[in-house]
């Protein structure tokens, strides 16, 4: 137990410092409830998604600055090919987004190992990239939305065979997140992939001598990085019920979120889980500031100073156990 | 002058040629170990020992020649196609990854673990778990992993680059043995290393590399390495019998040592340790790993506070908060890690003329011609290899080591505190750096020089302190340093009586 308190005490940190701010919501906003819970997991689907692409290349010892170009792509593809599309056809118009995003990854990844133009370099180059795409696909903030998508991240969980009262609680856009990233992370982590993801971004020379392929195993980083995203984009159309061309201020977000959980943005070190539950702090955070009718100028310096304040203080505990 | 070999051996590399740009790194490298042998690989820096470990480990293509394994050619072309072939290697810099596990790290090579445990515990490493992070291991512990990790792929052609460097001497020993079982099993292992005690206990045969070309494949017998040193060396090159000429210095007077160390205590491992330090001499520090000299050195450089004790620098008090402020009194700090030292992507002459520049009151312009001729003078007298002056991460390891010391004698040094400055490198560079050490002192300079080798007390220092366990244990004048007495001392076996006057 101590041993998963230790390498997992971030993570923990995080989870005790979103439960204190839920309490202080509830005590600024008396009547902050299950309709506060939905609204701000809704808000925060996006950036999880985001932060959660971001997370799995920067593992990978990489950087992504085209994540929220990318989940513009997906937003208006999906919303195009839905409009007027039937029901059951958005099933296989969610697939074909999830490809689309897929192959963005990979083509991102592709050109970082196979130009060996430094990733940083080549993810500026493709956000200007995929933004005009989306543009091209969409011009304006339209298109359309399968109501049962739309359902997916509305209101309270209700199971088959389970009393309401039970799930009613848990937001389904938080659920979502729960099932999406459980389902493309968990086998990858458990996989040799994950485990090449994070040799790659911890020690390349090492893992290449370990015999890993160093290419392979970036462009399959970048690429669940863009299946990830086509996630954040189909999130902000179920969000909407529209397309979304223009990028959304994702990206920074997305960097924030992984700082502050605890991944390394030199590589190899952290998980998915801290950074997901940084999106939602810093997503309460603004809540409750706004709650407190702050000026949104300062609401930004107060999400800045927290950021430096909660890593300084992950520092300087780690500094300690390493004295001891 | 080919002995005769097996009918097959399990790898056969023949005329492997290398080229990086202009600069032809291999030229005619040929290399034959057959079942049962330890093959030495030996030759001085730059003579494309590492160039050839890569190509043979799949980390670098080869432009001409052929390589055989079982006498047919199979293809090397990355890591994981030369361990399928059966060429394992163990690197100098451990391939571990430092943010996984153990666990982790073997599943990444597809290790088996109960083989792994085995050879760990061969090897004198029998309480691993599993869950350590790899960041968490000493350097020593890392290369053991390592080893056993390669072990236990059962290769055909084990690869050991400087194994034994930075081993405590007890973990040497069983190395030795367990790469000699290795060869008797019916394996094939190539050996590279500088040590030549080590080298005649365990090989067969030694192959001779200079400039990039194979130039001599001897079996192993007593008085060869003479012979090994000459074709290192090459025609008309110093004779390599003369050891570092060392001036029998008069045992230091009543006069006011340069560096006073008393009752100095760091960390968890530097517990005691007092001695002086006098101008002109150079002191040896002998001790296993983990004794406490790291934090010593860490001390004596300001890159680390102490706990208890008194250092004094021309008998006045000195606390150090911060590096410049020993730099500013006149100790100068090598480290055994290059890396740690160096500013790898920055040319020679910056890193040489770092220091010079390097403090607060000289922010400002900087007086390139008087920089130009100290650091001339600097990269003649340490005759550094200039072919490769952009990027010091293109140097050889002698050569990046040079480097270092390069940067302290440009600016006059008058303490160099040497952490293990000839770890990795080559008999000649070594006897350079000997040569080097005992001008300075000559010339009024006071050397601390901690060395993992002991045969060095004898060539490089004129007296030794040994520390076991953080203390001083035993004070021995160089001509009487044989091995045995230094390792018994750096056992703990000797309690010297007047060890802390």
């Amino acid at each position: 137990m101590s041993r998963f308190a230790q390498k997992n005490g971030w993570t923990l940190g995080l989870a005790a410092l979103f439960a204190g701010l839920l309490i202080a919501t509830k005590l600024i906003q008396p009547g902050f409830g299950l309709s506060g819970l939905d609204s701000l997991a809704r808000a925060a689907l996006p950036f999880a998604f985001a932060t959660a692409a971001m997370t799995v290349v920067v593992l990978a010892g990489g950087i992504d600055l085209s994540v929220a170009s990318m989940m513009a792509v997906a937003s208006v593809s999906g919303a195009r090919l839905m409009e007027g599309a039937s029901e059951a056809e958005a099933a296989g118009i969610v697939g074909l987004v999830l490809l689309v995003g897929l192959a963005m990854g990979a083509i991102n990844g592709a050109l970082i190992v196979l130009t060996r133009v430094p990733d940083i370099v080549v993810t500026l180059s493709m956000l200007f990239v995929w933004e005009g795409t989306a543009l091209l696909i969409l011009q304006g903030p339209e298109g359309g939305c399968a109501i049962w998508l739309r359902d997916l991240i509305l209101g309270g969980l209700s199971l088959p065979f389970v009393p309401g009262a039970l799930t009613e609680w848990l937001p389904k856009a938080a659920v979502l997140v729960a099932v999406v990233l459980a389902v493309v992370w968990v086998p990858v982590a458990r996989s040799k992939l994950g485990l090449s993801i994070y040799a790659v971004g911890s020690d390349p020379l090492a893992a290449f001598r370990s015999g890993v392929s160093l290419g392979r195993t970036r462009i399959a980083a970048y690429a669940i990085a863009g299946l990830l995203a086509a996630f954040g984009g189909l999130s902000l159309t179920m969000a909407t019920g529209i397309g979304a061309p223009i990028p959304g201020p994702y990206l920074m977000a997305a960097v924030a979120a992984v700082v502050l959980g605890g991944v390394a943005l030199t590589g190899g070190k952290g998980g998915l889980l801290g950074p997901i539950l940084a999106v939602f702090v810093l997503r309460l955070v603004r809540m409750d500031l706004t709650l407190l009718s702050v000026d949104p100028n300062v609401t930004t310096i107060i999400e800045g100073t927290i950021m430096v304040i909660v890593v300084m203080m992950g520092g300087l505990l780690a500094a300690r156990e390493r004295g001891r | 002058m080919i002995p005769p070999l097996p009918k097959t051996p399990l790898l056969d590399a023949r005329g492997v040629s290398k080229r990086f740009g202009a600069v032809a790194a291999l030229k005619d490298a040929s290399l034959q170990v057959g079942k049962g042998e330890v093959v030495a690989l030996m030759g001085a820096n730059g003579a494309g020992k590492s160039t050839l470990v890569k190509i043979l480990t799949g980390a670098l293509g080869h432009d001409g020649g052929q390589i055989l394994i079982h006498g047919r050619a199979q293809p090397i072309g990355s890591p994981r196609a030369a361990r399928r072939a059966g060429l394992v290697p163990v690197y100098q810099e451990p391939s571990l990854i430092p943010d996984l596990d153990l666990a982790q790290n073997l599943a990444l090579g597809a290790t088996p673990v109960g083989a792994f445990r085995h050879w760990a515990a061969q090897l004198g490493l029998p309480d691993l778990t599993l869950d350590t992070m790899i960041n968490r291991l000493p350097l020593a512990s890392l290369r053991i992993v390592d080893l056993a990790r390669a072990l236990a792929a059962e290769p055909d052609v084990l690869l050991l680059d400087e194994m034994t460097a930075a081993l405590p001497a007890d973990l040497v020993h069983r190395v030795l043995s367990v790469v000699r079982a290795q060869a008797d099993a019916g394996r094939a292992v190539i050996y590279i290393s500088h040590r030549f005690t080590e080298i005649s206990a365990l090989c067969d045969r030694a192959t001779v590399l200079r400039d990039g070309v194979t130039v001599g494949d001897l079996p192993i017998k007593p008085g060869v390495e003479e012979r090994i040193v000459d074709l290192m060396l090459g025609e008309g090159a110093i004779s390599a019998s003369a050891s570092a000429a060392r001036t029998q210095t008069p045992a230091p007077t009543g006069a006011r040592p340069r560096l006073c160390v008393r009752a100095l205590a760091a960390g968890t491992k530097l517990t005691d340790v007092s001695f002086d330090l006098h101008a002109g001499e150079v002191l040896g520090v002998v001790a296993l790993e983990g004794q406490g000299q790291d934090e010593l050195f860490a001390v004596l450089a300001g890159a680390r506070k102490a706990l208890r004790g008194a250092v004094q620098v021309n008998g006045a008090a000195v606390q150090f908060a911060h590096p410049a402020d020993a730099i500013a009194m006149g100790l100068s700090f090598v480290p055994g890690e290059r890396a740690h030292a160096l500013l790898m992507q920055r040319s020679v002459r910056e890193n040489i003329a770092l220091p010079l520049i390097a403090a607060p009151r000289n922010w400002g312009p900087i007086n390139m011609a008087a920089e130009a001729v100290q650091v001339s003078a600097a990269i003649a007298r340490l005759q550094i290899d200039t072919r490769a002056m952009g990027e010091v991460q293109r140097l050889s390891g002698g050569n990046q080591q040079k480097v270092t010391i390069a940067r302290w004698v440009a600016k006059g040094a008058e303490t160099l505190l040497l952490l293990d400055p000839t770890r990795g490198i080559d008999v000649r560079t070594k006897r350079q750096i000997y040569d080097l050490v005992r001008d300075l002192a000559d010339q009024g300079a006071a050397v601390l020089y901690y060395t993992s080798e002991l045969a060095e007390i004898r060539m490089a220092c004129d007296r030794a302190i040994v520390i076991f366990g953080g203390r001083v244990v035993d004070k021995i004048e160089a001509a009487d340093a044989d091995d045995a007495r230094l390792m018994r001392a750096a056992y703990g076996l000797t309690e010297a009586e007047g060890a802390a006057r």
